[in-house]
Order: structure tokens, then C-alpha cells, then sequence
């Protein structure tokens, strides 16, 4: 029986003999070994919690969303927060964080984090390249290797909570993040999307991508939720919700939705300048639809340690 | 009129099957391989994606990237397109395996080039940065940029907000040294169409994102008649 191409054994398994996707399966694999899986481990003993955080399609405010998780969790300056940015080529999150041109330095104990605040560290391939036009022009198997490193040979320390701001789809990254972690714990993801169906489509495979793989549906974000005009305030719905938009998607999989964010030019805006919306527009409506979910988010995580301790 | 065919090659988001209305098509096969979806009442454009390959539509892709390879070298190879004028190629976003597979797969028939899409804010510019560099290194030609969902005037009082800032993609353009195809706005109505699959064209003639798009298609007609000349 095929173990299933997303599978650690894809390719390698005794069924696999003469199918012919079998070299092209076992080509990608990139589970990490007993060793591997041992080192692992061990770099992220110290880390709390992990959320991911996925969209099915591009462009619907992911690595905006995770910046911002990252930032309002880090308000709580009692907690350590790690932001992780696996989309190798394009690694927004430098520059939504004011951390354009940084680089990363190396220690006997590993890569260091780029630092925001005392409690929150970024990593990313953009912190790897010299200039701002160079492409990452890799194919599946090298960008495996990469995400490898930065569980592997990041010196994380300490962490409360791990975000994992992914690519769009469900690919490379996907598996390999998901495998690589499945060594400590992952919490559970967050699907970014926008009300319209052509998003919610992808959004709904993205789902069945996590319940493949045996990852937890924290909750569904729906963004750019509306629009208000701020000179005459009426409303428009620039991405109309023709098929009930993700209120409609959560009630028929059976997921939470975490909240609606509307557009807001303050958003764009604030990203571009490398701060956060939450501070820098702390009363506007979409910060308070932030800090809402982000506050669900947070009571998830909280609510599974308690699970998990109670278990122990 | 010019037979189009498009090509989506986002295997983990088709989404163009349901832009044109087309999600509940199937593709037969012939002796030449896989016959595309024909659209429209003269059949002028011709599709295939991934879309209509799937068993059920929430079924997601998991694929590494040789399997991906595999399929994008079959829809180029493997499909009947007949004569095209214009063979129109969709991508996910990034520089990876489908676009480095796509040109690999393309460059026999040696394309026009490649049309860079990007909102107008700076973290959208930087990431299209790197996809012209992926065009340069691939020997790829730019036809040039577009500044997309670029301001929304507000249908009750006509106030124009620039929601996703304003005028990254044409800076860029200049920055790179390749042409600014045009700014698009955000139109409630070209989305509502796509929602449903409905001709853009036909049902909202004028849009102010319909005279932008149709600006844009005629200069990558004129760039086309140059290039047969």
C-alpha cells in the first residue's frame, strides 16, 4: 500500500518497489533521522509553545498577521516570543519588524536571533542575504535544508511562544516544518485568508492539509473583512463574501473563526515602516480585532499546557 | 479573435477554474494527450490547471517539489493546445520549484516574457525585487510591472483611499529600468465577477479597473506584434 507521498516513508517504503513516482517521492523526503531527530529535540526543549501559522493562497496579510501575533504577544514583557519566517523567497518578516539589513551573527552556542525587543527574536533567510534584489531561487530539497538549520542551529533559548510564519500552500515548507517539529510539540496552526471564495477555496485544503498531517486547527482569521471609508464612513465590501466568507468555511469544517480584521490603510502603512499597527494605532478598529484573536490564540496554548501538565 | 490559452500552474491554489467559471469542468484525453477546458462562445481560450485534476475540489496538493516538476513539464508537453496566439502562464507567488520548471519547460518555445505583478506597498515591492532578479538569472524578458489593488474610490462619496500605499509598483519599475504596464485599483466589481466566474468585460465595461486592465492587454499586444516583426 502507498504510504502516501507526503509521508516520511514516501518513496522508501517495501509498496514503493516499481511505482513510478518512486524516485521522484523519495527525492524529497527530508525526515529527520533518530540523530537528527535527537539534536532536534534538544534545541527546542526550551521552547513552550509553537504555532504556525499558513493561508492557502498568497497576498491575504499572513506574515502581516504573524508580525503582529509576535508583537501582541510580546507585550507581555514576561514572555519570550521567537518569530521564524520559513518563506525562503519571500521573507517579508525583516522588513515588517524594522529589521531591514540586519544580519545574523554566529556564537559557540549557534545563530543568534535578531533581536526587536529584549524579548523578541526573528530569524530569516532575509537576514542571510546581502541585498535587498537577491532571488532565493531553490528547489524543494535545498529550502528543506535550510529550515533544518534554522530548528537545528538557532539558539533559541528560552521561549514561550515559537511563531512560524510559512509561505502560501502546501508544499515543501509545509511538510518539512511539520515533520521537523513533530520531535517537540506544535501547538497548532492559524489559517489567514480574506472573505472571498477563490481564498476560502484554498483555505479549505489547507485545512485538509492539517488534518493529514495530524496538526490542530486553532482558528481561522478572516482579513481585509470590510471596508470603511473614512471620510463619509459608509462601509463597502471591496472582497465581497459571495460565499458567506469564512463565518460560512468555519461552521461547515467545524473550525474556529479567531476574528475578523477590516482593511486599513493604517496597517499597510505600518508594516511598510517596520512598526506595529497595535502600537501605532492602538484604537482603530482592526487593532482591537487583533488583540481579540490574538488573545484567543493565547488562551488556546495556555489551555493546552494546562491539558498537558495535567496529563503529567 | 486570437485563440488564448491559459496555463495555471499554482498546484496548491488553482484558482483560475473558478475565475472563469469552470470549476466543474473535466479534461478528456485524446491521442495528442490531455485536451484543455475550451471557454467562452467562440472557444477562444483554452485552460488548464491542476483544478480539474482533483478528485474533489478541498482535496489539498501535498507535494515536494519533484512531484510538482513532473506535472508542470506534462502541461506544457503533455496537453493539446492546437495554435495559440497567446499562451498565458499563472504562477503561485515565490522563485522556486513551479517558476524555475515553468521556464525550464517553456524555453523552446521561447516566451514573450513575464508581466511582474505587485501591490503598492513596499513589502509587496521587495519580494517582486527578488522575482526580477529570478528573471534575469532565468534570461527571462520583463514586460513590465504592474501596480495592482493600487487606491479604492469609495462608490458612495468618491473619496479615494490608497489602502495598500501608492506608487511602489511604478518606483520600482524605474528603480529596475523595465516599463510600468499601469496601475489597477481595487474594484468591489471585478472581484465580485471573478467570484462568480462572470465576464469582467461584458458585465462591467466602465470600471476603472477595466479601462486599467484593457491598457495593460494592449501594451502586451503591441509588444507582441513588435517581436513578430
Amino acid at each position: 500500500d502507498c504510504p502516501g507521498t507526503g509521508s516520511t516513508q514516501a518513496g522508501r517504503a517495501a509498496a514503493c518497489q516499481g511505482c513510478p513516482n518512486q524516485r521522484l517521492c523519495a527525492a524529497g523526503a527530508a525526515a529527520p533521522d533518530a540523530a537528527e531527530a535527537t539534536e532536534l529535540r534538544e534545541r527546542l526543549r526550551g521552547v513552550k509553545h509553537t504555532v504556525l501559522v499558513l493561508s492557502g493562497k498568497g497576498g491575504v496579510g499572513k506574515s502581516t498577521f504573524s508580525a503582529l501575533l509576535a508583537h501582541g504577544l510580546a507585550a507581555d514583557e514576561t514572555k519570550q516570543v521567537a518569530l521564524l519566517d520559513i518563506d525562503i523567497c519571500g521573507p517579508s518578516i525583516p522588513k515588517m519588524m524594522g529589521l531591514e539589513g540586519e544580519q545574523v551573527h554566529q556564537s559557540g552556542s549557534g545563530w543568534s536571533p535578531v533581536y526587536v525587543e529584549e524579548n523578541l527574536g526573528v530569524m530569516s533567510v532575509g537576514f542571510l542575504l546581502s541585498s535587498p534584489d537577491d532571488a532565493v531561487i531553490w528547489r524543494g530539497p535545498k529550502k528543506n535544508g535550510l529550515i533544518k538549520q534554522f530548528l537545528r542551529d538557532v539558539d533559541w533559548g528560552e521561549i514561550d511562544y515559537l511563531i512560524v510564519d510559512t509561505p502560501p500552500g502546501t508544499s515543501d515548507e509545509h511538510l518539512s516544518i511539520v515533520q521537523y517539529l513533530s520531535v517537540a510539540h506544535i501547538d497548532g496552526a492559524v489559517i489567514i485568508t480574506t472573505p472571498q471564495e477563490v481564498s476560502l477555496q484554498d483555505v479549505r485544503k489547507e485545512i485538509n492539509f492539517c488534518h493529514k498531517v495530524k496538526l490542530p486547527v486553532i482558528g481561522v482569521v478572516e482579513n481585509m473583512s470590510g471596508f470603511i471609508c473614512p471620510k463619509c464612513k459608509n462601509e463597502s465590501q471591496i472582497f465581497p463574501p459571495t460565499t458567506g466568507g469564512a463565518e460560512k468555511m468555519c461552521q461547515n469544517f467545524s473550525v474556529s473563526l479567531l476574528g475578523k480584521v477590516p482593511l486599513d490603510p493604517q496597517i499597510g502603512k505600518s508594516c511598510d515602516k517596520g512598526q506595529s499597527v497595535l502600537s501605532e494605532a492602538p484604537e482603530s478598529p482592526a487593532t482591537l480585532s487583533y488583540r481579540n484573536i490574538i488573545q484567543r490564540i493565547q488562551e488556546y496554548c495556555d489551555q493546552h499546557h494546562f491539558q498537558a501538565e495535567k496529563i503529567m | 479573435g486570437p485563440q488564448v490559452g491559459i496555463l495555471d500552474v499554482d498546484l496548491c491554489g488553482p484558482s483560475i477554474p473558478r475565475m472563469l467559471r469552470a470549476q466543474a469542468s473535466a479534461v478528456h484525453q485524446c491521442d495528442r494527450g490531455w485536451l484543455p477546458v475550451l471557454l467562452g462562445q467562440d472557444h477562444s481560450i483554452s485552460l488548464m490547471s491542476i483544478g480539474f485534476l482533483l478528485e474533489k475540489p478541498d482535496e489539498a496538493v501535498v507535494w515536494r517539489g519533484p512531484k510538482k516538476n513532473a506535472l508542470i513539464k506534462q502541461f506544457v508537453s503533455d496537453v493539446a493546445w492546437g495554435d495559440l496566439d497567446f499562451l498565458i502562464v499563472d504562477t503561485p507567488p515565490g522563485t522556486s520549484d513551479e517558476h524555475i520548471s515553468t521556464v525550464e519547460a517553456l524555453r523552446p518555445y521561447k516566451p514573450l516574457g513575464a508581466v511582474l505583478v505587485t501591490t503598492p506597498q513596499a513589502v509587496s515591492v521587495g519580494d517582486v525585487r527578488r522575482e526580477l532578479t529570478f528573471c534575469k538569472k532565468t534570461g527571462l524578458q520583463v514586460l513590465g510591472i504592474v501596480e495592482n489593488m493600487s487606491g479604492f474610490v469609495c462608490p458612495h462619496c468618491s473619496e479615494c483611499t490608497n489602502i495598500f500605499s501608492k506608487g511602489g509598483g511604478e518606483e520600482l519599475a524605474k528603480h529596475a529600468g523595465v516599463p510600468f504596464l499601469g496601475c489597477v485599483p481595487l474594484d468591489p466589481q471585478l472581484c465580485q465577477s471573478l467570484e462568480e466566474g462572470t465576464d469582467f468585460i461584458q458585465e462591467f465595461p466602465k470600471s476603472s479597473a477595466f479601462s486599467a486592465l484593457a491598457h495593460i492587454a494592449q501594451q502586451v499586444l503591441d509588444r507582441a506584434s513588435e517581436q513578430s516583426c
